[in-house]
């Protein structure tokens, strides 16, 4: 299982001086072989949760406990060893490295063809036409987004934290993306979405809001308060 | 030859022994060993130290290597390579310098190579330069390269520089005809207070002439490094330039570039980034359970390939 206690986050702002807060009090509990959404609107701090739990910015406050482990002092890679394994928003590139060699860093060791086709056929992609290519800027956003989402699967764990996962990728592939998330039920999933079909698919749903508490809830109890605009107020309103 | 002779070889042309085919091996300053084919032939300079390199005209698929090596220490060796690469020849030329320097004076190599590139042939000219031995001793290069590209040529040179070279300053230049081609891959990794200075003066002199030059490099410690190109475009051409640099430590790089299009036809570009790794790219790295340095050694072998 995994907590977070008493979770604030703030920036300082240019100047030095002055500090906003993205993250105010913010206690959420995923419990394991479930999958959570995270949702909310813009600036409500979605993908900052999903970088404090990485490791890749350090809570103000708070704790974030891991099987009654706390873990907030870990770093990145004590968390990656652990079973933490994130899938970012924004897929980044890197010039020299084919999309073989993140795939074998990210296995942890030297995948042969068909290996690397399972991986990424998971994802729709064809082995063949990307394991020696540059992840660089000749790809497409989806192609890396792609990717990104390969490299997850085949670094595997306990805790997938996937943010936006679908962004970029086209709209007919998203029941097999579904597919792969739903896969995963049986590990501890965090999503970051806006997606109704990725919601379909929650256990459980957070709602984050900037002014206040976050709402969680079942898939069951939260879809009917998320229908439009005025659901996500009225979900708000009944805390 | 030695073992010492045998390493260095192997570090700059991958050359477990005598190659096969034409060959020229320097070392300190006098042959080592030498062979020539019918096709490509290989004769000794009267006037000065130095070779011809004669490909004979409609040469497919066949390469020559030419490697030296400077073991004596506390040397100057200058040499005066030209190479003339007959009409429709497709062959690739190994070069390369490797110094191994175990006085506390000054090694150098200074290799003035100029190639004659005759209409329609395929060059492609891989370099490497490297140095070894006593920290304190000098292990440099001063290579000077003319380039004249003819009708329908093309002319590829992989310059590479992975390590242990104190000083470099080289110059390449090229004139290149209608249609011809010249380019460049120039990978550099400077570290402690090494200096490499690289400097590109190219002429898009025919019609429909093309130039790439793109450096990647990397420089670390207090190491200096400083990219100087000079592409004019004097008729309808396209030339793209690229100075593509990571920074770490305490290194300095400084990226001049200067484009100058004579020929309204001319469409001249000049790309230049120099910064630390992104944090992202670390970041990411780190996600898949790297440390922070297995990542920093990733990304700069990566970005160095």
């Amino acid at each position: 299982m995994l907590e977070l206690k008493n979770i604030d986050f703030a920036v300082k702002e240019e100047d030095g001086k002055k500090a906003t807060k993205i993250l105010s009090d913010i206690s959420l509990t995923f419990p394991e072989k479930s999958i959570t959404v995270i949702t909310g609107q813009n600036g409500s701090g979605k993908s900052t949760l999903v970088k404090l739990i990485t490791g890749l910015e350090k809570p103000t406050r708070g704790s974030i406990i891991y099987n009654g482990r706390d873990i907030t002092a870990l770093s990145m890679t004590e968390r990656a060893k652990l079973g933490f394994t994130t899938a970012f928003q924004q897929p980044v590139r890197f010039k020299g490295i084919t999309v073989k060699k993140l795939l074998d860093i990210a296995s942890g060791r030297q995948s042969n063809l068909g290996q690397l086709c399972e991986y990424l056929s998971q994802v729709g992609l064809c082995a063949r036409n990307y394991i020696d290519r540059d992840l660089d800027g000749s790809l497409s956003g989806g192609e890396a987004k792609r990717i990104e989402l390969a490299m997850a699967i085949a670094k595997g764990g306990d805790v997938f934290l996937l943010d936006e996962p679908e962004a970029g990728i086209d709209l007919w592939s998203f029941s097999d993306l579904t597919n792969l998330f739903s896969s995963l039920r049986d590990k501890t999933v965090l999503i970051v979405s806006h997606q109704s079909k990725i919601m379909e698919i929650a256990d459980n749903i957070v709602l984050l809001d900037k002014e206040s508490a976050p709402v969680t809830g079942s898939r069951e109890e939260m879809m009917p308060l998320l229908e439009g605009r005025s659901g996500i107020c009225a979900a708000r309103k009944g805390v | 030859m030695e073992k010492l002779d045998i390493d260095l070889l192997m570090k700059i042309a991958d050359l477990h022994g005598i190659p096969e085919g034409s060959y020229n091996i320097r070392k300190d300053g006098k042959c080592l060993s030498r062979n020539s084919t019918s096709d490509i032939e290989i004769l000794p300079k009267t006037d000065k130290d130095g070779i011809d390199i004669i490909v004979k005209a409609g040469v497919k698929g066949k390469s020559v290597h030419i490697p030296v090596i400077l073991t004596a220490g506390d040397m100057l060796d200058k040499v005066y390579n030209d190479f003339y690469i007959g009409k429709g020849a497709d062959v690739t030329i190994i070069a390369g310098c490797g110094i191994h320097n175990d006085t506390c004076g000054e090694s150098r190599h200074d290799g003035i190579h100029t190639f004659y590139l005759e209409e329609g042939c395929n060059v492609k000219y891989i370099e490497r330069h490297y140095g070894e031995g006593n920290p304190e001793g000098k292990k440099e290069f001063t290579p000077l390269t003319k380039v004249y590209v003819k009708k329908n040529a093309h002319f590829y040179m992989e310059s590479t520089q992975l390590g242990g070279v104190t000083y470099t300053d080289r110059l390449t230049t090229a004139t290149v005809y209608t249609n011809g081609k010249f380019t460049v891959r120039e990978k550099l990794l400077t570290d402690n207070n090494e200096k490499a200075i690289t400097r590109f003066k190219v002429k898009l002199v025919g019609k429909d002439s093309t130039a790439e030059v793109v450096s990647r490099s990397v420089a670390r410690g207090n190491s200096y490094q400083s990219f100087i190109s000079d592409m004019v475009g004097k008729n309808r051409s396209f030339g793209h330039v690229e100075c593509d640099s990571i920074l770490l430590d305490n290194a300095r790089i400084l990226s001049t570039p200067r484009i100058d299009a004579v020929s309204p036809e001319a469409s001249l570009v000049h790309e230049a980034a120099v910064g630390k790794i992104a944090g992202e790219q670390l970041s990411k790295l780190m996600t898949l359970g790297l440390t922070e340095k297995e990542a920093e050694d990733t990304i700069i072998k990566g970005y160095l390939n």
